[in-house]
C-alpha cells in the first residue's frame, strides 16, 4: 500500500521554468526517504508538490487518499492535516509560546482542550522540550526551535512527515539530534520524506535515496548514498 | 464551528490587540482622530440644521382680508384656507389686535398711532403657517386666488434668501460628513492593512498547518471590530462631555439667547451610536480586506 504516489508528474512554472519533467515515484507506508540533488534541480518543487504549495502541470499525485492534482482550493486544509511539514527556517509563530505553537495545529481541527493538552505534552516529550513549553521561539536555540516545529508537524498523527532541509540551518551536533528524533518518529510508523544537502547524514544513516537532477529521477536506491561532492 | 472554537476566536482576536501593541496603537489612533473630526462635524451640522429649521418655522403668511368682507365670508375664507393641503395652522388676528401689536412694537413713538384707534385702517388678518416652510411661496400664490383676499404677504425676498442659505448649509453639511467618512475609511483601512501585512508570514504558517480560511479570518474579524470600537471610545466620550458643557454654557449666557442648541440627551446618544457603528464597520472592513490578500497560499 503506497502512501505517496506520483505518476508522470510535470511542473512548468508560469515564467517558463521547467522544474519537474516526468517523475514516477512510489513510497511505501513507513519508509524513510532522502531526496537529494544539486540546487536548482527541482528538489524544492518536488517537495512543494507534496504539500500542495504547488500544483502539477500534468500527472497525478496521491498522498494518503487525497488526489492532489484536482484537489479544490478549499480542501487543501484537509490535506495539510494529514501530513506534517518541517522547514529549514522552522516557520514558528513568533508571538506564541512553544506550547501554543504546537497546540495550534490541533486547535485548527477543533480538538477538545483536554485532548490538546494531552497530545501537546506527549509530542513535547518526544522532542524532549517538555520543560520549555512556556518559552517563546526567540528564547530557544535553532535546534530547539526545529524540535518545536517537528512536534507541531507530528501532533495530529500524520501518516506522512515532509521535511525540507530540516538541518540546513543547524550545526552538525544539533543536526544529529534532529535526525535521532526523526528516526524515532519513523520507527513509530510515520513515513518521512526529507530533502537534504547533508552528505554525512545521508551516508551515515542509510535510507532510500532519491536523487533529482534536471527535474527527473536520476537515481533511486534502497540504502543509497549521497553521491555528490557536497 | 464548535462553540469552543468561537470562544477561541474571540480570545485570539482580543489577545492580538495586546500582542501587536504598536500596530494596535497606530490603528486605534487613526480611528480616534478621524472619528473625532467626523463626530465634531456631525454635532455642528446637526445644530446648524436645527437652527435653520427653527428659522424656517418662523416664516408665516399674513393674509389680509378684504375690508368689505362680513363675518360669514371671513368664516368661509378661514375654512377654505384651512382646507388647503399645505396649511398647518390658521390664526385669526382681528384688526384691533393688529393695531395694538403695532403700537406696542413702536414703543415710545407708538403714541402717534393712538389716534388711529378711532378709525382703524388695518385689515383683519389670518396668520397662516405652511406645513413645509419651503412651500410658503406656493401656498401664498394659492391663497391669493381665493375670494375676499385683499393681499398675501410673507416677506418674499428675505424668506427666499433664507431658504437658499439654509439649503446650502444642509447640503454642504452632508457633503462634508460624507467626504470625511470616505477619507477616514481609507486612512484607517490602510493603517490596519499595514498591521496585517506585518503578519503575512503568520497567516502563511497557519495555512501550512491546515487552518481553513474561515479559521484564520475570524480572529482578524474580532480584532478589527475591537480596534474600531476602541478607536470610538475617546471621541464619543470627549465629544459627549464637551457638548453637554457647551449646551450648559450657551444656556447660561443671556447674550447667546438667540442660539438654540439641540438637547444633549438624544443627540449625543445618536452620535455615540453612529461613531461606534462607523468605527466597528471600518475596523472590520479594513481587516477583512487586508487579510483576504494573504489567504491564497
Amino acid at each position: 500500500m503506497y502512501v505517496i504516489t506520483m505518476n508522470e508528474v510535470w511542473k512548468t512554472y508560469p515564467n517558463g521554468v521547467m522544474a519537474i519533467n516526468g517523475i514516477d515515484i512510489h513510497i511505501d507506508k513507513g519508509e524513510f526517504v532522502y531526496v537529494v540533488g544539486p540546487s536548482g534541480a527541482g528538489k524544492s518543487t518536488f517537495i512543494k508538490l507534496m504539500y500542495r504549495e504547488e500544483k502539477p502541470t500534468r500527472g497525478t499525485i496521491t498522498i494518503d487518499t487525497e488526489q492532489l492534482a484536482d484537489l479544490k482550493e478549499r480542501h487543501i486544509p484537509r490535506l495539510r492535516r494529514k501530513i506534517g511539514v518541517v522547514f529549514q527556517d522552522f516557520k514558528l509563530l513568533p508571538s506564541l509560546s512553544v506550547y501554543e505553537n504546537v497546540a495550534f495545529a490541533l486547535e485548527v481541527i477543533e480538538e477538545s482542550s483536554a485532548n490538546i493538552k494531552r497530545r501537546v505534552m506527549q509530542v513535547l516529550d518526544i522532542v524532549r522540550l517538555k520543560n520549555k513549553a512556556r518559552f517563546l521561539p526567540h528564547e530557544l536555540s535553532g535546534g530547539e526551535q526545529q524540535r518545536v516545529a517537528i512536534a507541531r508537524a507530528i501532533v495530529n498523527n500524520p501518516s506522512v512527515l515532509i521535511a525540507d532541509e530540516p538541518t540546513g540551518n543547524l550545526d552538525p551536533e544539533t543536526s544529529w539530534e534532529i535526525m535521532r528524533i526523526l528516526e524515532e518518529i519513523n520507527d513509530r510508523g510515520t513515513t518521512i520524506v526529507m530533502a537534504t544537502h547533508n552528505k554525512e547524514i545521508v551516508n551515515t544513516i542509510r535510507k532510500r535515496v532519491i536523487a533529482i537532477e534536471g527535474g527527473r529521477v536520476a537515481r533511486d536506491e534502497v540504502k543509497g548514498d549521497y553521491g555528490y561532492e557536497r | 464551528m464548535k462553540g469552543r472554537t468561537f470562544v477561541r476566536h474571540l480570545k485570539e482576536g482580543a489577545k492580538n490587540i495586546g500582542r501587536n501593541g504598536w500596530m494596535t496603537f497606530a490603528s486605534v489612533s487613526a480611528v480616534t482622530i478621524m472619528l473625532f473630526v467626523v463626530g465634531a462635524f456631525l454635532l455642528l451640522i446637526m445644530n446648524m440644521n436645527a437652527f435653520a429649521d427653527s428659522l424656517e418655522d418662523d416664516v408665516e403668511l399674513r393674509v389680509f382680508i378684504e375690508l368689505t368682507a362680513d363675518e360669514e365670508q371671513q368664516d368661509e375664507l378661514e375654512t377654505e384656507i384651512a382646507g388647503l393641503s399645505q396649511v398647518d395652522t390658521v390664526e385669526f388676528v382681528p384688526r384691533e389686535e393688529g393695531l395694538e401689536n403695532l403700537i406696542v412694537s413702536f414703543g415710545d413713538q407708538g403714541q402717534v398711532l393712538e389716534a388711529l384707534r378711532e378709525e382703524n385702517p388695518l385689515n383683519d388678518v389670518f396668520v397662516v403657517q405652511a406645513e413645509d416652510p419651503q412651500q410658503t411661496q406656493v401656498l401664498a400664490d394659492e391663497i391669493q386666488t381665493l375670494e375676499n383676499v385683499d393681499d398675501v404677504e410673507y416677506g418674499a425676498d428675505i424668506v427666499d434668501q433664507l431658504f437658499s442659505v439654509t439649503n446650502i448649509l444642509r447640503y454642504a453639511g452632508i457633503a462634508v460628513i460624507a467626504g470625511l467618512m470616505f477619507t477616514a475609511m481609507f486612512l484607517i483601512a490602510n493603517t490596519i492593512k499595514i498591521t496585517i501585512i506585518a503578519r503575512k508570514r503568520e497567516i502563511q504558517i497557519m495555512k501550512l498547518v491546515g487552518a481553513t480560511n474561515g479559521f484564520i479570518r475570524w480572529p482578524f474579524f474580532v480584532e478589527g471590530l475591537l480596534l474600531g470600537l476602541l478607536g470610538a471610545v475617546i471621541p464619543v466620550s470627549a465629544l459627549s462631555y464637551g457638548y453637554v458643557r457647551l449646551v450648559d454654557l450657551v444656556e447660561g449666557t443671556p447674550e447667546l439667547g438667540f442660539l438654540t442648541m439641540l438637547p444633549a440627551n438624544p443627540l449625543t446618544l445618536q452620535m455615540a451610536a453612529l461613531l461606534l457603528g462607523i468605527g466597528a464597520f471600518i475596523g472590520i472592513w479594513g481587516s477583512m480586506m487586508s487579510v483576504r490578500k494573504f489567504l491564497k497560499v
